[in-house]
């Protein structure tokens, strides 16, 4: 008796072309994808592997503990027929640190929209061809990005600059 | 959703010669509909909206940031933070994220288990009173708000008894629950499922067939399926919407395989639908909790983890071991294995994922909560386009959102 071919297997096959390493820690995989080819990579997955539901977008900053600096993370889902399948599988994409920018894939999930939005408002990675590339959380003439490791919580400034700038505003 | 940049748009002539525009409404960020400090700028032909666009980030704490600089167990409280209308829910959730990260699921003992998905679903009940009670007070039906705060005062009173807290609760450990369930907590219970059906009937009565409800909600801010998953739209919403996704059943924790209960769709994606799931779904929570009452076992309440797990208080005031291991798990946290998880629970609202990723240290390196009503609220220019600006009102009540889950 031969056991059904294990889904990530199939997954891993069709894109290993993208995939320059992989990981598993507690029953969770992730593929590392290089930053080229991510919009690809994601639109391979959702049109033709059936990852159409995008869980999550976002990054994590390895200052000093890694190199490179970033690393944009993303989750997938795939809902499987009948919704019974129900397979998780995670992208990451190491970025450089000066001036991190990556492709963004609001092409290939809506979704990904406000969650590529927090991503920038909070560590400061461009997704290029966002179609709405504002600041979500913080004001909108806000200068730094505070879910950074080298942000300074005790400096003030930019905070109080955003601050008054509102009051001036509300004056007029 | 594009950019919208022109506050005014011409909209033509009139016979006279007068020039239409469109107008800019600002809604909040204080007024009474948007649940908390959301401010939405309508563009408004006459009473349609051509152009919704949300802002938010009024009630941004930083949470993710503040739990970078403090131990696991201290992160719990800011969890109570975010849907404060189901703080245990997202207590839950954490907990069991750390519990992922450290390999201990299998420790913990079936009491707490047991007993942690009475809770959860206490907290979805909870939570559906309140978006049901207050997506219909603000369509002016205030006798089905009263009646759902009224029962949801007995839930906190529960919520009271068990953990001392009715809001903010910080109820279970990693491990574990902090102290034996009180000796009533059955009783109590069962109490609460023998009253909580009947209000259920009379808020059923006061709406499901009223003629005002349905047509202040039927085929009002609609989503269709595709738009529903392509958004990333979880919980009541996506269900609605005619997809059978819960993570209970998707995911399961908490051993949720082993209860009995339906996952309640509709297909037709309006607030009407929405609002008949979320109706079903409490009901679907009583089954749960009664088959959980059922089954709760004696025994251990917290896991013998004793790196993990803080010492019994009568311990740390004589032994001085404990008072050492106290100290060290208060000032410096448990040790976890370098990596990162991502764990995901069926919040009221949708999926509430925590993805944490540790250094080895007692602190999370990173935190990043995937609140539902932050992704959620994203469908709100979906589903308000064309529609009626008193419309706008009934699709932000029948998103159900808690901006302190949307803005962290």
């Amino acid at each position: 008796m031969t056991s059904p071919p294990d889904p990530v297997d199939q997954i891993r096959e069709r894109i290993s072309g993208y995939i320059l390493s992989e990981s598993t820690f507690r029953g969770e995989i992730s593929f590392a994808v290089g930053v080229e080819s991510i919009v690809e990579c994601c639109s391979l997955l959702k049109n033709t592997l059936g990852f159409t539901y995008l869980v999550d977008v976002t990054v994590v900053d390895y200052l000093t503990v890694k190199f490179p600096r970033y690393e944009v993370v993303y989750l997938l889902h795939r809902f499987g027929e009948n919704y019974e399948e129900n397979l998780r599988i995670r992208l990451k994409v190491a970025l450089e640190q000066d001036g991190p920018a990556i492709d963004s894939v609001t092409p290939v999930w809506s979704g990904a929209n406000w969650l590529e939005r927090e991503a920038y408002d909070m560590f400061g990675i461009t997704f290029r061809g966002h179609p709405d590339p504002r600041r979500i959380l913080m004001p909108e003439d806000y200068d730094q990005f505070p879910l950074r490791k080298d942000f300074d919580v005790r400096d003030r400034e930019s905070s109080k600059r955003s601050f008054e700038r509102a009051l001036d505003e509300g004056l007029e | 959703m594009e950019r919208v940049e022109i506050v005014t748009e011409e909209l033509g002539t009139e016979p006279d010669g007068t020039r239409k525009h469109t107008m800019m409404l600002n809604m909040g960020p204080q007024h009474p509909s948007t649940h908390g400090v959301l401010r939405v700028v309508l563009y408004l032909d006459g009473e349609k909206v051509k152009e919704a666009v949300p802002h938010i980030g009024y009630l941004h704490r930083g949470i993710e940031k503040l739990c970078e600089d403090i131990t696991y167990q201290k992160c719990l409280p800011y969890t109570d933070r975010m849907d404060y209308l189901a703080s245990i829910c997202n207590n839950i959730g954490f907990i069991l994220a750390v519990e992922k990260l450290l390999g201990i699921e299998d420790e913990i003992p079936e009491r707490a288990k047991v007993a942690e998905v009475i809770m959860f679903e206490l907290g979805r009940i909870e939570s559906h009173l309140i978006g049901i009670g207050a997506n219909a007070m603000d369509l002016g039906a205030m006798t089905a708000f009263l009646f759902c705060f009224k029962e949801r005062e007995r839930i906190y009173e529960i919520l009271e008894m068990v953990c001392g807290a009715r809001l903010t609760t910080s109820y279970p450990r990693v491990g574990g629950l902090p102290m034996d369930l009180p000796e009533d907590f059955s009783d109590t219970i069962r109490n609460f499922l023998r009253i909580f059906p009947k209000t259920l009937n009379e808020i059923d009565g006061l709406l499901t067939r009223n003629k005002i409800w349905i047509d202040r909600t039927k085929g009002v801010a609609v989503i269709s399926k595709e738009q529903a998953v392509d958004l990333g739209i979880t919980g009541p919403i996506l269900r609605g919407s005619g997809v059978p996704y819960d993570v209970r059943k998707a995911v399961p924790y908490l051993d949720y395989e082993n209860y009995e209960f339906d996952i309640p769709v509709a297909n037709e994606g309006d607030a009407y639908a929405r609002y008949l799931c979320r109706m079903e779904e409490m009901r679907q929570s009583l089954r749960i909790i009664e088959q959980a009452l059922d089954n709760l076992p004696d025994g251990p309440y917290i896991a013998d983890l004793p790196d993990i797990v803080l010492p019994e208080k009568e311990l740390v005031y004589t032994k001085m071991e404990s008072l050492i291991r106290h100290f060290v798990l208060v000032y410096n946290g448990f040790e976890t294995p370098p990596g990162e998880i991502y764990h995901a629970v069926e919040n009221p609202k949708g999926e509430l994922g925590y993805y944490i990723v540790s250094d080895g240290t007692g602190k999370p390196y990173r935190m990043r909560v995937r609140g539902p009503s932050f992704v959620n609220l994203q469908a709100l220019p979906d589903m308000v386009k064309g529609g009626f600006v008193s419309d706008v009102v009934a699709a932000i009540g029948s998103i159900d959102i808690v901006l302190g889950e949307v803005d962290r």
